[in-house]
C-alpha cells in the first residue's frame, strides 16, 4: 500500500530536519501530541524540540519572523493552520519576503516555504474551506507550488525547503491528506498511460487510452486533480471519448509545456480550479496557451470553478458551490459537441 | 540562478559592516567624530533635496534632518553581525552604519552603482547586514525573524530595528513584541517619536503610554528625551550591550523633532511649533562642542566628500535594462540540476 499523501508530507519534514540542522518549522498549535491542525507535523517537536516554534495566533507577524530565518541563513518551513489564514500574511509575503531578493539586487536570499492547507468538501464553513493561492498569482518573486496525489508530496516539499532559494507557497489540499499516493511507474499509473515532465516541480500528463487518441485536455490542479481523473473515466465509459489530465504542480511561474503540448495533440481544452474563477489559474492557462496551441483548438476553451460565493458550511450548498466530476464531464461534453450524436450511433 | 543545495553546512555569507570599528578608527576625540557623521547626514540631505527641487531625481524621500543625533547615538554602537532594519527614513541611519555616500547618492539617483543597482531608492536599500522598506511597521516581524536566526545559529548579535511614533498603529509590532518576548529575541526597536506621522500629530494617533504598550509584553521599555548626540549615545552604549548580553527584546523611545517636511515639500504644521524647535537643533548642538578650526576642517571634508560622490553618481549610466528578467523564471532549482 502506498503512503497517504500526510504520511509523505509528515516523513518528508522528519527526514529534511533530521539531515538540515537549518529546517525550522514555524506555526500555530504545532507541538506534540497536537502536532498541528492536520496532524502534517506529527512528533516533530518531540524529535527536534528546538526547531519547532509554536507560535502564537499571529500570521503576518510569524510569516515575517520565518522570513527573517530566510534571510539569515535558515530553511523556515511555515504552517498555516487553515490556508485561509493566509491573507493576513499578504503583505508580509508581497511586500516584504517575495521582493527582497530581487529590490537589494540579490544580496539576499528568502528560501522560505509557506504550507497552506486549501479547499473544502470537509463541511468547515466560509473562512476554513477556501482555495485562495489565486489571490497571490502574479506578485513578483513568489513561486506557488501545489501537490496532488500523482507525485509524491513529500519530495515536492523537500525540493521546495531545500533547494529552492525563493519564497514559495507550497499548496496543500485538506481532502488529499488522507488519499493514498498514486505512483507512477514505468510510464503507468493504474490503469493509465502516465507522463511526468523534467524539473523539480513536475506536471503529470494522464489517459486512459494512449496519448495519441486524446479527444480533450483537461488541466487540473491540487485537489481537482483525482476528481479530473475521475471525469475522464467517465468520459471513456459513458462517451468512448480520451480525456488527457494535465497536472501542473508549479502554478508560478505556471508550467505551460505539458499542457500545450496536449492541446496541440487533442484540440479540445477544460481547465478546472476549486476556487471561483475570475483572475484565476484557468484564466492563466487560457491566455498563456502558446500560438502553437491556439491554432490547434477546434472549440472555445472552457472553465470549470466554484461559484462566486462564499463556500457554505451545508453539505448541499458547499457540494453545488465547488466544482465537482459532474461538472468537469458537462465542461468537456460542451467542448466536444459531437461527443451525443456518436455515443448514440454506437 | 544557479541552484545549489543547502546542505547541513552553511552557505550564508553576507558582507559585514562594522560601524563600531569604524567609528573607533576615525580620528579625534567622541565629539569630533559624532559631528562629522551628523554633518555628514544634513548636508547630505540638504543637498539631496536641492537636487529634487531642480529636477534630478524621481519619486520622493524622507529626510532625516533634526534626528541625526538618533542614528550616531545608536548605530555607532553596532559591530560586524549585528543587523539593522530600518524605514522610509534611512538615509541617515545608513550613513552611520555604510559610510558610502557614494553608493547611497547612486541608489537615489536610479544609477548602476548605487546599493542596490536602482532597483530600491530612497526606502530599500539594503548593505552588509542593514536593511530598509518602505511599509510601516512591515519590517519588524523580518528583523525580529533576524535576530532569532541569529541566536539559532551561535552569533551574539543584536537586531536593531527602527520605527516612528505614527507606526505604533501597526497591529503586526504587537504581536512581534509578543513572539520577541515569549522567545527571548535579541532584539532593539528604537521608536523614534519626533511627534508626527506625515501630517497627523501623536495625540491623534497614539493613545496611552508608548513604554507600557512594550512593557504589556514583558518587555524593558525606555526612553531618553533629548536631541544631543552624546547624551543620546551614552544612553544606548549600556542598552545595547544589555540587550546582546541578556538575549532579550528591548524597547526604546526616542523624543525628538523632525525639522524638515515629512516628505519633500508636505509640511502644515504649525510654523511657531517648528520655529520654537529649532533651538533643539542636535547640529549646532553638537558644534559647540568642537573648535571652531576643527569644525571648519571637518565642514570641508564633508563638502568635499559629497561633491564628490554626487558628480560620481550623476556620471554613472543608468541599471542596464536588459538585466531586467523574472526571477522566477530563470532556471527551476532542483537535487538534480
Ligand atoms: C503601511 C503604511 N501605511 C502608510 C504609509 C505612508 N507613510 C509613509 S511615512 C508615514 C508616516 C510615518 O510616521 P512615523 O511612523 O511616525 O515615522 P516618521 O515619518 O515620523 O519618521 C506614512 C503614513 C506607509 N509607508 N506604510
Amino acid at each position: 500500500m502506498s503512503q497517504t499523501v500526510l504520511e509523505s508530507l509528515n516523513q518528508a519534514l522528519h527526514r529534511m530536519m533530521q539531515t538540515d540542522e537549518r529546517v525550522h518549522l514555524i506555526g500555530e498549535d504545532l507541538l506534540d501530541p497536537y502536532g498541528g491542525a492536520f496532524k502534517v507535523s506529527r512528533g516533530l517537536s518531540t524529535a527536534f524540540e528546538d526547531r519547532v516554534w509554536t507560535t502564537p495566533i499571529s500570521e503576518a507577524g510569524f510569516v515575517g519572523v520565518a522570513i527573517g530565518m530566510a534571510m539569515g541563513g535558515l530553511l523556515p518551513v511555515v504552517e498555516i493552520m487553515f490556508g485561509d489564514f493566509v491573507l493576513l500574511a499578504a503583505d508580509q509575503l508581497i511586500n516584504h519576503g517575495a521582493k527582497y531578493a530581487w529590490i537589494y539586487n540579490e544580496k539576499v536570499d528568502v528560501p522560505l516555504v509557506v504550507r497552506l492547507p486549501m479547499g473544502g468538501r470537509r463541511g468547515y464553513g466560509p473562512t476554513h474551506s477556501q482555495t485562495l493561492e489565486k489571490h497571490f498569482l502574479g506578485a513578483p518573486g513568489l513561486a506557488i507550488v501545489a501537490t496532488n496525489p500523482f507525485v509524491d508530496s513529500g519530495r515536492l516539499l523537500e525540493t521546495a525547503t531545500r533547494y529552492d532559494r525563493r519564497p514559495v507557497l507550497f499548496v496543500e489540499n485538506k481532502k488529499m491528506y488522507a488519499r493514498r499516493q498514486r505512483p507512477i511507474q514505468g510510464g503507468r499509473c493504474e490503469a493509465m498511460d502516465a507522463r511526468v515532465s523534467p524539473g523539480p516541480y513536475p506536471s503529470v500528463s494522464l489517459s486512459f487510452g494512449s496519448f495519441e487518441m486524446a479527444d480533450v485536455t483537461l488541466v487540473a490542479y491540487g485537489g481537482m486533480a483525482e476528481l479530473a481523473v475521475e471525469a475522464a473515466e467517465r468520459l471513456l465509459i459513458e462517451d468512448e471519448r480520451y480525456c488527457e489530465v494535465v497536472m501542473p504542480t508549479s502554478i508560478q511561474p505556471l508550467e505551460m509545456d505539458a499542457i500545450a503540448q496536449s492541446v496541440a495533440r487533442s484540440g479540445h481544452l477544460v481547465v478546472a480550479e476549486e476556487s471561483p474563477g475570475a483572475g484565476g489559474f484557468g484564466a492563466e492557462v487560457i491566455s498563456a496557451l502558446p500560438a502553437a496551441a491556439w491554432a490547434a483548438l477546434r472549440a472555445q476553451p472552457q472553465r470549470v470553478s466554484a461559484l462566486n460565493l462564499p463556500i457554505a458550511n451545508s453539505t448541499a450548498l458547499e457540494a453545488a458551490t465547488l466544482p465537482d466530476v459532474d461538472d468537469l464531464l458537462a465542461a468537456m461534453r460542451r467542448v466536444l459537441p459531437t461527443a451525443a450524436s456518436r455515443s448514440a450511433t454506437g | 540562478m544557479v541552484a545549489r543545495e543547502r546542505t547541513g553546512q552553511s552557505d550564508y555569507q553576507e558582507e559585514r559592516i562594522d560601524p563600531r570599528a569604524r567609528f573607533a578608527q576615525m580620528e579625534g576625540p567622541l565629539s569630533e567624530k559624532l559631528y562629522a557623521q551628523m554633518r555628514l547626514i544634513r548636508r547630505f540631505e540638504e543637498q539631496l533635496l536641492e537636487r529634487f527641487d531642480r529636477g534630478l531625481l524621481v519619486g520622493t524621500t524622507h529626510a532625516y534632518i533634526g534626528q541625526e543625533a538618533d542614528a550616531v547615538g545608536v548605530i555607532n554602537h553596532l559591530r560586524a553581525g549585528d543587523v539593522v532594519f530600518s524605514n522610509h527614513r534611512c538615509h541617515g541611519h545608513y550613513l552611520v552604519w555604510g559610510d558610502k555616500p557614494e553608493a547611497l547618492a547612486a541608489e537615489l539617483m536610479g544609477r548602476a552603482g548605487g546599493l542596490v543597482g536602482g532597483r530600491g531608492g530612497s526606502q530599500h536599500i539594503c548593505d552588509g547586514g542593514f536593511y530598509t522598506n518602505g511599509i510601516q511597521g512591515g519590517i519588524v516581524p523580518g528583523a525580529l525573524g533576524l535576530s532569532l536566526a541569529k541566536r539559532v545559529r551561535g552569533e551574539d548579535a543584536v537586531a536593531v530595528v527602527f520605527i516612528g511614533d505614527g507606526t505604533l498603529g501597526q497591529g503586526v509590532l504587537y504581536e512581534c513584541l509578543n513572539m520577541a518576548s515569549l522567545w527571548g529575541a535579541p532584539l532593539l526597536v528604537v521608536l523614534e517619536d519626533n511627534g508626527w506621522a506625515q501630517s497627523t500629530p501623536s495625540h491623534r494617533e497614539v493613545a496611552g503610554s508608548m513604554l507600557e504598550r512594550a512593557r504589556a509584553f514583558g518587555m524593558e521599555a525606555g526612553a531618553i528625551e533629548s536631541t544631543d548626540a552624546e547624551a543620546i549615545y551614552t544612553h544606548f552604549e549600556g542598552i545595547i550591550e544589555e540587550v546582546r548580553q541578556s538575549v532579550r527584546p528591548r524597547l526604546e523611545v526616542i523624543h525628538t523633532y523632525r525639522l524638515c517636511h515629512h516628505s519633500r515639500s508636505d509640511d502644515h504644521r504649525p510654523a511657531e511649533e517648528i520655529e520654537a524647535r529649532r533651538a533643539d537643533d542636535p547640529l549646532p548642538k553638537q558644534r559647540q562642542r568642537v573648535s571652531e578650526e576643527r569644525a571648519r576642517a571637518i565642514e570641508e571634508a564633508v563638502e568635499a566628500r559629497l561633491f564628490e560622490a554626487f558628480e560620481a553618481a550623476e556620471a554613472q549610466a543608468q541599471p542596464a535594462v536588459e538585466q531586467l528578467d523574472d526571477p522566477l523564471l530563470r532556471g527551476m532549482p532542483g537535487p538534480q540540476t
